[in-house]
């Protein structure tokens, strides 16, 4: 579904500020996967992600994802094959525009954008049904607009986003650390949900290790660019807290020292 | 101060300000909708008047004159997108250069820095002199006012279809349209087309109007449009939720600058002072909200349960 073949990506090279983010980094997905994603700050999380979503273009290395070379694509046009949410929920939703108008932008991703009417009455059915499943009493506001809705409201509007036209992969960047801890487990309940009713191949990042041993199939830990552990299957349901951390500090000679991972255990 | 003079002047300024709110509409499209200053509009709205003038007067009919100059907005409008987006120049710094060539372009068309053109010897859809004493289909208070209705009901229209929502999304969030599959820069640019093609055709209109084209008939055009903006939100923001009626609203928020104008020369201001004067309102408005934000927000409490 998705292969990564040795990508390297450095930022403001030839500057003080220069950061070699991804470091010859490989990666194959199975079509089904759902691999969660843990690593220190700056050890390449985001930036695996956002290699994968085109948000700039990688100094080498290849990116397929279903057979297709997208290394060359602009960012746009590989959002055909992919669903995002971002940590922040500012960011996946139009604040000014209707509930019923951003689901509609979405169900049109990755098609040509016409002068057909961005949105037809036959959809707002879907919408209602959609929104309904998620719980939170959107389905009634429809014409609201987004920018009224909480954080919580908002990440599961743009988790509907990202999965209303089912995407080759979906990449989740740490979309509940923005959350209160009540909302984040809901949100969290919601992507299980979605992602195991649609069997869509996922990339989570989080930082809290119980949620990555527990949720998913495969989890990958990186570190320096690189990814410096990858388990699946039974032997990642084995694991735990404590055999990550030792894991960690092991493959980095380095203690897991970050603040943030440590008081979410 | 007689009254009289006051009253006698107010259809001509009323039709001055629905001209030039169709201008402003072009400014709410970049300004509001894509959330971007395009200081273009100084210079397309006179490129709108000299394509214009320099076809009818080589005998071309006005309508075709007028959509020649749309399009000449367009043009203008494109290169601006160019700078902005292909170029990667911030879009106030390339609205300026635009502007700024496009003085010399404006001279090249008219060969000139003014030209007129005789409303009895050729056929011109609005003038001045056809505000009183003419067949009411003639008026030309009702002809802008049809043109501002049908120019609003199609970018209505527009702005409901799939390619004007993207549009909208994009001025909106960057990041969300982009991974919704929205090419951002291609909307960009076509949005600054629209917006400009709709300046050069008020310029076209106001060329009609009063008669001539000018190499200055542009200057400070962007401040206008933000006051008709401006004033349309504050005067009827409360009432106009839909999209077709903000539209309206621009309209008359520049009729009503344009009244305003009136009264204020008819009370007698130096009228040098008058840009000085548009300027500082202006100013003023833009940082209402900021302050309201400021200094009298209530505390909120964040994030919120789902």
């Amino acid at each position: 579904m998705l292969e990564i073949k040795n990508i390297s990506k450095t930022f403001n090279p030839g500057t003080v500020n220069e950061k070699q983010a991804l470091r010859g980094l490989t990666l194959t997905l199975k079509d089904g996967d759902f691999v969660t994603v843990i690593g220190g700050n700056g050890a390449g999380k985001s930036t695996l992600l956002n290699a994968i979503a085109g948000t700039w273009k990688v100094d080498e290395g290849q990116i397929l994802i279903d057979g297709v070379d997208v290394t060359k694509y602009p960012e746009h046009k590989r959002a055909a094959f992919l669903g995002r949410v971002f940590q922040d929920p500012m960011n996946g939703t139009a604040a000014t525009m209707g509930i019923e108008e951003n689901l509609a932008l979405a169900l049109r991703r990755g098609d040509k954008r016409t002068l057909k009417p961005g949105i037809v009455g036959a959809e707002r059915k879907l919408y209602r049904d959609m929104l309904a499943k998620l719980g939170l009493g959107l389905e009634n506001r429809l014409t609201s607009k987004v920018g009224l809705l909480s954080g919580g409201q908002r990440q599961a509007l743009t988790l509907l986003m990202a999965t209303l036209k089912k995407p080759k992969l979906l990449l989740l960047d740490e979309h509940t650390a923005a959350l209160d801890p009540k909302t984040a487990a809901k949100v969290l309940e919601t992507t299980e949900n979605i992602v195991n009713q649609d069997h869509l191949t996922t990339l989570m990042i989080t930082h809290n290790m119980k949620d990555a041993i527990s949720i998913g199939n495969r989890l990958i830990m990186m570190n320096n660019g690189q990814i410096i552990f990858d388990v699946e299957g039974e032997e990642k349901k084995k694991l735990t807290v404590e055999d990550l951390l030792h894991k960690f500090a092991q493959a980095s000679g380095e203690e897991f020292a970050n603040d943030r991972m440590m008081l979410t255990n | 101060m007689d009254i009289m003079i006051l009253i006698n002047a107010l259809p001509g300024a009323a039709a001055q300000g629905l001209i030039w709110g169709i201008m402003a509409i072009g400014v709410y499209i970049t300004y509001r909708i894509l959330d971007v200053a395009d200081l273009t509009v100084d210079g397309s709205m006179c490129t709108g008047g000299a394509v214009f003038i320099m076809m009818m007067l080589n005998g071309s009919n006005v309508w075709v004159s007028m959509a020649a100059a749309f399009g000449a907005g367009m043009l203008s409008g494109l290169a601006t997108g160019l700078f902005h987006t292909f170029m990667g120049i911030p879009a106030i710094l390339s609205g300026i250069l635009t502007q700024l060539g496009l003085w010399s372009v404006n001279l090249k068309i008219m060969g000139k820095a003014n030209q007129a053109i005789n409303v009895d010897k050729y056929s011109l859809l609005v003038s001045l002199r056809f505000i009183k004493n003419v067949p009411f289909y003639k008026n030309t208070i009702l002809v802008v006012a049809l043109t501002s209705v049908v120019l609003i009901l199609i970018l209505y229209w527009f702005f409901g279809t799939e390619l004007g929502c993207s549009l909208r999304a994009t001025g909106c969030n960057d990041k969300m349209s982009r991974a919704q599959g929205i090419n951002t820069d291609f909307c960009r640019v076509l949005g600054l087309m629209i917006s400009n093609g709709l300046v050069a055709l008020s310029g076209s209109l106001l060329t009609q109007y009063q008669g001539f084209a000018d190499i200055n008939m542009g200057r400070g055009a962007i401040v206008i449009g933000l006051a008709a903006v401006i004033i349309g939100e504050a005067v009827f923001g409360k009432v106009f939720r839909n999209f077709g009626f903000k539209l309206l609203a621009v309209s008359l928020g520049s009729i009503i600058y344009y009244l305003v104008l009136q009264v204020v020369i008819w009370l007698g201001i130096d009228t040098d002072l008058l840009k000085l004067l548009s300027a500082l309102v202006v100013a003023v408005f833009l940082a209402i909200p900021v302050w309201q934000e400021r200094y009298f927000s209530k505390p909120v409490k964040k994030g919120g349960n789902s």
